[in-house]
């Protein structure tokens, strides 16, 4: 198959970036938070509503069989997307957030006891935090943190100083949500590992801007949203090595995850669906398998050079304009940037930047410690997906410009 | 100047402007003129929950009317409350309480404003009115 390198046919592809904001055409630069949707995407969840809908693994008539060939097929596409040993070690859950919760949960209420510790690093997004903060104060575990540098780098060098053998789980971004940063987590799982302890990483946003092979990488966990990688909301993935996930106990309880019930004692399934009780987003899981399909029609090297190429542009520029103070440098960084303008606010830019037509994000981002290590109470967030162009970039540049006057 | 006056006040300030930019750069003007409160003024008592800047709201209230100073961290976002500081500022609590506002919508602000900055001039009003609420009851 041909694999597509240009990026008037990408755009294409996706109809929501045909329309006008504000009376100009919509400039979307929030892909950080969520992307936008090829046609194939769109048009395979409106045929399975219209003509594949029958509830999965439960029933011998046609549409539930269809369904789950289409839902148990998506599992073994992001299995081979994501290099995985074994589809079993696939779980469909409703995202990122509900896949680290999973984790937060199940592993910890077997593993984590009083006195033990949770490491995170200080750029985490809340949802690498909270759900370790909701464990560790389930058992009376401590949460550790290691620190980033001013760039926004992973202070590696801190980590013996946290790692000891309390330590029973270490959660890691792949990608900050707010630095962009491709955060060296092979060399943390390999220290880590030597110590035998697990590695969740967080692939929110590593995902859609890296090739991720698991078994390269060597992480035990790793979880990401369908919906920031061109599939829809509501569907996310947690790989887990086999041997772990076998280990831990169910998260929730409902139909699907049993073996057999009875109101003495209930066994349960095998992986995966011991780890996908009730219904599942079954229409959004079959979605995301078409959604990985979809990106891999992409040219990859054609996509890095020009993702490299609109990089160095926005590089180059930003800092051209007076005040503006980037967070997050380093040589390997995806195209998302957080920045400041000296003495402007991030809302004020970001509603000026709205009415040109230019999506932001603006505010915490998710991420209030990270805010709090650089003294700032928000920052303003540009993050580019494969469909963006230099031109988009040029007037992203010189609208930010004009609001810089705006304001001044 | 009634309430209902000052507002029409402002919609006729605001009708000149056709262009979007234009009435941005107005509501920056004003929120630079707005006096910036002293630094005790801002406080996290006064701290107005529901914005995505920060906005401090004080009130005093002296011979029976209730006067309003504000600040905020985002210049547009000061920009509005001076638009409703002109509004409520010197009015009675009942003046406040009974009002229903019409001028945000008539000078196309709310349609302009995003959600979450629509919800913040909400929590702007709401607070504005909870004063005047405890003035009238404290009276």
């Amino acid at each position: 198959m041909e694999l597509i390198n240009k990026i008037s046919e990408i755009r294409n592809l996706f109809p929501a970036l045909k329309q006008k904001v504000n009376g100009k055409d919509l400039v979307y630069f929030d892909n950080g938070a969520t992307a936008q949707k090829p046609i194939s995407v769109i048009e395979f969840i409106n045929k399975m509503n219209s003509g594949v809908n029958g509830n999965i693994h439960r029933a011998v008539h046609e549409l539930s069989a269809r369904s789950t060939e289409l839902y148990e097929g998506a599992r073994g596409d992001i299995q081979k997307f994501l290099n995985a040993r074994e589809r079993e070690e696939i779980i469909f859950t409703s995202g990122t957030t509900a896949s680290i919760n999973l984790v937060a949960c199940s592993f910890c209420q077997k593993f984590l006891k009083r006195g033990d510790a949770v490491i995170v690093t200080e750029g985490e997004h809340h949802s690498n935090i909270v759900p370790w903060q909701l464990a560790c104060e389930r058992s009376g575990a401590e949460l550790r943190v290691l620190p980033v540098d001013d760039n926004g780098e992973w202070r590696l060098e801190k980590l013996p100083e946290i790692l000891d053998n309390r330590v029973k789980i270490i959660s890691v971004a792949h990608i900050s949500n707010v630095l962009g940063i491709v955060n060296p987590v092979k060399e943390l799982i390999d220290i880590a590992h030597k110590k035998g302890i697990p590695v969740l990483v967080d692939g929110a946003q590593g995902v859609v801007h890296t090739s991720v092979d698991v078994q390269d990488m060597d992480c035990d966990f790793y979880a990401f949203s369908g919906h920031k990688i061109y599939g829809p909301t509501g569907i996310g993935i947690l790989y887990g090595k086999r041997e772990i996930l076998d280990n831990m106990p169910p998260w929730m309880g409902g139909g699907d995850m049993v073996g057999t019930v009875t109101f003495g004692k209930t066994t349960y399934a095998d992986l995966p669906l011991k780890f996908e009780a009730g219904t599942p987003n079954f229409i959004g899981a079959s979605a995301l398998g078409e959604a990985v399909r979809f990106v891999q029609t992409i040219d990859n090297e054609f996509l890095k050079n020009h993702e490299s190429e609109i990089v160095n542009y926005l590089l180059k520029n930003l800092t051209t304009i007076k005040g503006l103070k980037i967070y997050g440098l380093a040589l390997d960084k995806i195209p998302l940037f957080s920045f400041t303008v000296d003495g402007l606010h991030p809302t004020d830019m970001a509603m000026l930047m709205d009415k040109m037509g230019i999506a932001l994000r603006s505010g915490l981002m998710c991420s209030e410690p990270l805010m709090s290590k650089y003294g700032v109470t928000g920052m303003l967030r540009a993050s580019l997906a494969m469909y963006n162009t230099i031109e988009e970039a040029e007037y992203f540049i010189e609208s930010l410009k004009r609001s810089v006057k705006l304001l001044s | 100047m009634t309430i209902k006056e000052e507002e029409h006040r402002i919609v006729e300030e605001f009708s000149i402007f056709t262009d979007w930019m234009d009435k941005y750069e107005y509501l920056i003007e004003m929120g630079k003129s707005l006096p910036i409160i002293n630094e005790g003024g801002r406080q996290e008592s006064n701290l107005i929950k529901g914005c995505q800047s920060r906005v401090w709201l004080n009130a005093n209230y002296k011979d029976g009317k209730i006067y309003f100073t504000a600040d905020s961290d985002a210049i547009i976002t000061k920009g509005i409350i001076s638009l409703l500081i002109r509004i409520f500022s010197g009015r009675t609590p009942k003046e406040i309480i009974e009002v229903d506002l019409s001028f945000i919508k008539e000078i196309g602000l709310q349609d302009n404003l995003s959600p979450t900055r629509a919800n913040g001039l909400a929590s702007m009003i709401k607070q504005i009115k909870l004063y005047a609420l405890a003035f009238a009851a404290n009276k």
